[in-house]
């Protein structure tokens, strides 16, 4: 692991690997959505939830990847603070706004989800609320970069905020969780939800797969932005002297 | 022992004195309060229904207010700066600046919030339990509110960015209170919220100045 990290850290073999990663990636997202989206379109409907049952495929995934992106944005923040990487900061400034934007599509989606099945465009489900709450950590971390006119100290402070976020963000989780057995009464999440078959199980991976690959595209097409903003910047200043 | 005595009155006449304490948090205190039967109608059965969680609410919101002046204005005028590199460990002193910024505005807050809880409709026995949970729910608020006022150190409008840093963090602490304040008004068992609130601040307390410490020095740097 440490080994793969540090063969990273150095950018030049960073961009080299991910010139062809990058549309690996890519190419391998599309090829699983569209397998997703052809299982996914063509299951049986479900006994209960009907045809809506398919936002599962696009919704459930959404909200895996914004979790598992803060969990990647706090471990960069990680390195770039403790070992000073200057990549494993742009790594961690890439994924902050894929991240908000696979949790603003859970959030968008659930509503659409619960519209047809609670009867109500949001719900107070301790899954809704917790990936609001994760929206707001991603907001934060966004708006503290952004209001930090100093480059260096702002990848800093925000790499701080990342991972106090990331020692909490577990704990939001369960509170969240523990805060809504208490309600119970006011949920009505559908019974038999959670004894998925097969056939939505199958598309369901597969389209998570995809999600995972399109956000490892789409990181690693950032982090060369950013790779090349900065250079463009040194060369900037280089001349201007 | 007797420069951590010395910074902490410091601290607190910093947060009583120069327009700040209790006559600011009180009067927002106060202010939001009366919003909210201004705003959802007089009827005392429904305003009694929510008056816990109300008076929660505002206590958490009005938790954010003083925090900008926490470091900003040490930042500012370099006083920051010497106690960096005082005998004091920075960790220590961010502690020592939560706790005087708690006892001068928290703890006093404390006090009054079964006032605007009664006002609302709450049962006075409620008094007890929502002066502990502020006390505790307090601690919390100062502590994790100092990591957002020392990470917006150097930041345009620092004060409102403060907020948005922090409000995600209040979520435990809140969810804790509210639900301990609910179930002793619907008679039912309290404690598991209130020992898990205590073990929130508890936790704030312990990790929050090693934020606060590195988030200062990254600023000084």
């Amino acid at each position: 692991m440490t080994q793969a990290l540090a063969f990273l850290y150095n950018p030049h073999r960073f961009m080299a690997f991910s010139a062809w990663a990058a549309p690996l990636f890519g190419a391998l997202a599309l090829g699983l959505a569209a397998a997703g989206l052809w299982l996914g379109f063509t299951a049986p409907e479900d006994y209960q939830q009907g045809d809506t049952v398919r936002i599962m495929f696009i919704h459930v995934p959404a909200a895996w990847l914004g979790l598992f992106v803060y969990v990647c944005l706090g471990g960069a923040s990680f390195l770039s603070l403790v070992f000073r990487q200057a990549l494993a900061d742009a790594a961690a400034r890439a994924a902050a706004p894929i991240g908000a934007v696979f949790t603003a599509l859970a959030l968008a989606t659930g509503s659409l989800w619960g519209k047809p099945m609670w009867g109500a465009w949001w719900v107070w489900d301790a899954r809704l609320t917790s990936v609001l709450v994760l929206f707001l950590f991603y907001l934060a971390y966004m708006a503290l970069r952004a209001a930090i006119d100093d480059e260096a100290k702002g990848a800093r402070a925000a790499a701080i905020l990342a991972l106090v976020g990331l020692v909490n963000v577990p704990v939001v989780h369960w509170s969240v969780e523990w805060w809504n057995t208490l309600h119970q009464g006011r949920t009505v999440f559908a019974a038999g939800g959670s004894r998925a078959a097969t056939v939505f199980l199958v598309p369901l991976l597969l389209m998570s797969l995809s999600y995972m690959s399109a956000f490892g595209a789409l990181w690693l097409v950032r982090i060369r932005g950013e790779v090349w903003r900065r250079r463009a910047a040194a060369a900037e200043a280089r001349l201007a002297r | 022992m007797s420069a951590a005595l010395q910074l902490l009155r410091r601290e607190m006449a910093i947060a009583w004195g120069r327009g700040g304490g209790l006559m600011v948090t009180g009067g927002f205190f106060a202010g939001a309060t009366l919003l909210l039967p201004l705003a959802s109608g007089p009827e005392p059965e429904r305003l009694a229904q929510i008056a816990p969680g109300a008076t929660w609410t505002v206590l958490a919101l009005s938790a954010l207010l003083g925090l900008e002046r926490l470091f900003e204005r040490d930042y500012e005028d370099g006083a920051l700066d010497l106690m960096a590199h005082a005998g004091l460990p920075l960790e220590f002193t961010c502690a020592l600046k939560c706790l005087g910024h708690w006892l001068a505005t928290g703890a006093p807050l404390a006090l009054l919030a079964p006032l605007a809880a009664i006002a609302l409709g709450a049962s006075p026995a409620l008094a007890p339990l929502l002066v502990a949970c502020a006390l505790a729910g307090g601690l919390a608020f100062a502590f994790t509110g100092g990591i957002g006022a020392a990470l917006s150190l150097g930041a345009r409008r620092g004060g409102l960015l403060t907020a948005v840093i922090v409000l995600p963090l209040f979520v435990p602490p809140v969810i804790f209170g509210g639900a301990a304040l609910d179930a002793f008004s619907a008679g039912l068992p309290w404690r598991a919220g209130f020992s898990l609130l205590g073990a929130y601040a508890a936790a704030a307390v312990a990790l929050g100045p090693l934020a606060m410490a590195a988030a200062c020095r990254n600023a000084l740097s």
